[in-house]
C-alpha cells in the first residue's frame, strides 16, 4: 500500500487542481437581440475595438474580419486567435453579456475553460462596464463568419489549460487600476487606455520564464513575434526621448520627425486601430505615456537632434568602411538631414528607434523588407534591400552603430541570417497564396 | 495579381505577380523606357522614379507597395515641364546621358526637401546616384541653377502629382 501513496497524492492533487481550476459554462443562449444595442453603442464599440486593436490579432485574412486564425508561436508552442465574430459555432455568437464580460475579465471562456493569457484579459479587466457592453454590442453585430481556426498547438503540459488557474494564482491581479488622484485628468484618461484596452505593455515589457510580464520592468523594450517592441521607460535608448508631442505626431500619424515611423505590429497599431480613436484619446495616451520616462524638465528637441545629428554626420565623415559605402549608395539619397530640420518622411538614422534600439531586429526587418503605405506612412515607401548578402547588411548595420556613436550589436550576424530566413519563408508563403 | 496606381497622372492596372519590380512594369507593361536599369540592387540610382513625389528605386521597390500612389517617371517631369530639365541642357550636364533620368528625377525630389540646397547637402543626397562619365561637376551645376529659378517663382509643376498623392 505504502508504495502507491505517492500515486493517490498526485491523484488527489491533480483532482484538487482541476476542481479548484473548474469555471462554469456560462448559457449557450446569447443576449443577442440586435435590436437593444444602440447605433452611438455599437459605433463606441467600433472605436474602442480600434483602440484595442482587437483585428491585428483576430484578423488572418482582411475579407474574414475577426475571424481569428492568426498564429502566435510562443516559447510553448503557436497559439492560434479565436474567432470573435458572432457565429454561433465557431465565433461567440452564443455568447451572453455575462460570458463575454468574464472572458475579457477573467480570462475565462463561455465553456469555463481558462484562456491563455496571449488574450490580454490581464488588461482587459480594468475596461469599464460601459466600455465592454459598447465592445459587446460591436461585436455582436458584426458579419458572423463560418471559419474555424486551427487548433492550437502547445507542447505538454501546457496543453493543458486548467494549469492556467496555477498561472492566474501567481502572475494575475483580478483587481481593475484605479485612476490616480494626483494626476490629471488627460493622463489617467490615458493610463485607462494604455493599461486596459490599448494593452500597450503587452508587448513594450518583457516575459518572464512563464510568459508574465516583468512587473519591475514595465515598458523596458520586448521582442513579440520578431518585432521588437522598443522601450519607452527612463531606459529608452533614443537620443531624442519621447515627449506627449512626439507622441502625439507619432500614434496620430505613424510619423515622429526625431523617432521614425511605424513598422511591423506598430504601423497596424496606428494605421488600423488607432486610427478610430479621437484626437483626445490620442493626446491622452501620448500624455501617459510620455510620463513613463520619467522626463519632467522640457528639453529644446531641435537644438539636440541638431547637435546629435551633427555629431554623427562628423563620425561617419571619412570612415571608408564598406559600411559607409553601402550607406552612401542605398540610404543617403533618402536619409540624409540638415541637422537643423531631421523630417519624419527622411527619417533620420542617427536617431532613429531601429538603429539605437539594444535589438537590430527591427532595422534588419526594414532593410530586407522594405516599407509599404500601409505601414509606415500612407505617403512613403522604402524599397527592401534583400539583394544585399548578410555580410553587406551587418557591414552596413555596424556603420549605422558606428555613426550613432554606439557600441555594435553582439548578435548582428546571427539575427540577419535568421531573419532572411523568415523573410525568405514569408515571400514563398506569399506567392503560393496568390497562385504564383 | 492586378495593381492599380497613377503613373504620370494616368490611372493605370497592370496584371503581373506582385513582387515584379516597379522598373520592369514602367517599361514593358506600361512602356515609358526613360527610366533605365543600372545595377537592379538600388544602389545606382538610374531607376530612380519618384512614389507619392518621393525618389524611390524602382529597380527594387515591388510593383505591390505603389498601390494607390502615384508614380512620376522622367516623362512624366516632361510633360508637365520642370526647371531641371532647362537647366540639364543649359549646363550641358549629360555626356553618355545613361544616368540623367535617374539623376534629374533624384535632384527634383531633393529641391522639394531642400528648396535652397548647399554643395554639401546636394553631395548627400546625389551621391547614390552614379554617373560614370563624371559629370557631376555639371550635375550640382545644374541643381543649383534650378534651384535659384526656382527660388525666383518659377513653379516645380509636379506639385499637380503631390497634391494628388493626398487624395
Amino acid at each position: 500500500m505504502r508504495k502507491y501513496q505517492p500515486l493517490i497524492a498526485s491523484i488527489v492533487l491533480v483532482a484538487g487542481l482541476v476542481l479548484a481550476a473548474w469555471e462554469p459554462s456560462l448559457s449557450a443562449e446569447s443576449d443577442v437581440d440586435e435590436g437593444r444595442f444602440t447605433p452611438d453603442q455599437i459605433e463606441h464599440g467600433r472605436v474602442l475595438a480600434g483602440i484595442g486593436n482587437c483585428g491585428t490579432c483576430h484578423t488572418a485574412s482582411p475579407d474574414k474580419p475577426y475571424a481569428g486564425g492568426v498564429d502566435f508561436p510562443t516559447p510553448f508552442g503557436t497559439l492560434y486567435a479565436t474567432n470573435i465574430t458572432p457565429h454561433p459555432q465557431q465565433g461567440i455568437g452564443g455568447w451572453s453579456r455575462e460570458a463575454f464580460f468574464r472572458a475579457m475579465r477573467e480570462g475565462v471562456s463561455a465553456d469555463g475553460s481558462h484562456l491563455y493569457p496571449a488574450f490580454p484579459y490581464t488588461h482587459f479587466k480594468n475596461i469599464t462596464d460601459d466600455d465592454l457592453d459598447a465592445l459587446y454590442a460591436y461585436f455582436m453585430t458584426r458579419e458572423a463568419i463560418d471559419y474555424t481556426p486551427p487548433e492550437n498547438a502547445l507542447r505538454f503540459p501546457f496543453n493543458l489549460r486548467f494549469l492556467q488557474w496555477g498561472w492566474k494564482l501567481m502572475f494575475f491581479d483580478p483587481e481593475p487600476w484605479q485612476p490616480d488622484p494626483e494626476q490629471g485628468q488627460q493622463w489617467n484618461r490615458g493610463a485607462y487606455l494604455a493599461k486596459g484596452l490599448g494593452h500597450c505593455s503587452a508587448c513594450h515589457t518583457p516575459r518572464n520564464a512563464m510568459g508574465a510580464e516583468k512587473q519591475d520592468r514595465a515598458y523596458a523594450g520586448a521582442l513579440v513575434d520578431n518585432w521588437y517592441a522598443p522601450a519607452l521607460d527612463d531606459s529608452q535608448p533614443v537620443p531624442v526621448h519621447w515627449d506627449s508631442d512626439t507622441l502625439y505626431q507619432y500614434l496620430r500619424s505613424g510619423l515622429s520627425d526625431y523617432h521614425g515611423v511605424a513598422v511591423g505590429s506598430m504601423g497596424e497599431v496606428v494605421h488600423r486601430g488607432l486610427k478610430r480613436a479621437p484626437d483626445n484619446d490620442i493626446r491622452a495616451l501620448a500624455t501617459y505615456m510620455a510620463s513613463l520616462s520619467g522626463d519632467t524638465q522640457p528639453v529644446n528637441t531641435q537644438a539636440r537632434s541638431a547637435e546629435l545629428i551633427t555629431a554623427a554626420q562628423q563620425r561617419a565623415r571619412g570612415d571608408l568602411s564598406a559600411g559607409e559605402a553601402l550607406y552612401i549608395g542605398a540610404c543617403a539619397a533618402c536619409h540624409y538631414n540638415s541637422p537643423q530640420q531631421p523630417m519624419a518622411a527622411r527619417a533620420e538614422l542617427s536617431l532613429n528607434s531601429a538603429v539605437t534600439a539594444d535589438d537590430p531586429t527591427n532595422l534588419i526587418r526594414v532593410l530586407l523588407e522594405g516599407i509599404g503605405t500601409e505601414s509606415g506612412s500612407p505617403i512613403l515607401v522604402m524599397p527592401g534591400y534583400s539583394g544585399l548578402s548578410d555580410t553587406d547588411l551587418v557591414e552596413l548595420a555596424q556603420f549605422l552603430r558606428r555613426r550613432s556613436g554606439l557600441p555594435e550589436w553582439k548578435n548582428l550576424r546571427q539575427r540577419v541570417a535568421e531573419l532572411r530566413e523568415l523573410h525568405r519563408q514569408a515571400q514563398a508563403g506569399t506567392a503560393e497564396h496568390t497562385g504564383e | 495579381m492586378a495593381t492599380k496606381f497613377k503613373i504620370n497622372s494616368r490611372p493605370v492596372t497592370v496584371d503581373v505577380p506582385g513582387d515584379t519590380p516597379l522598373l520592369w512594369v514602367i517599361r514593358d507593361d506600361i512602356g515609358f523606357t526613360g527610366t533605365k536599369f543600372g545595377c537592379g540592387i538600388g544602389l545606382c540610382g538610374a531607376c530612380t522614379v519618384h512614389v507619392n513625389g518621393r525618389a524611390t528605386r524602382s529597380c527594387i521597390t515591388p510593383v505591390s507597395s505603389v498601390a494607390n500612389t502615384v508614380v512620376t517617371t522622367i516623362e512624366g517631369l516632361a510633360e508637365n515641364g520642370h526647371p531641371l530639365l532647362d537647366t540639364w541642357v543649359e549646363a550641358q550636364t549629360p555626356q553618355c546621358g545613361y544616368c540623367q533620368p535617374g539623376q534629374i528625377m533624384q535632384a527634383a525630389a531633393m529641391l522639394r526637401d531642400f528648396p535652397d540646397p548647399t554643395d554639401e547637402q546636394i553631395d548627400q543626397v546625389m551621391s547614390g546616384n552614379l554617373c560614370r562619365c563624371m559629370a557631376y561637376v555639371r550635375i550640382r551645376e545644374a541643381i543649383r541653377m534650378a534651384a535659384r529659378r526656382m527660388q525666383a517663382g518659377v513653379p516645380d509643376d509636379e506639385g499637380n502629382t503631390r497634391e494628388a498623392s493626398h487624395a
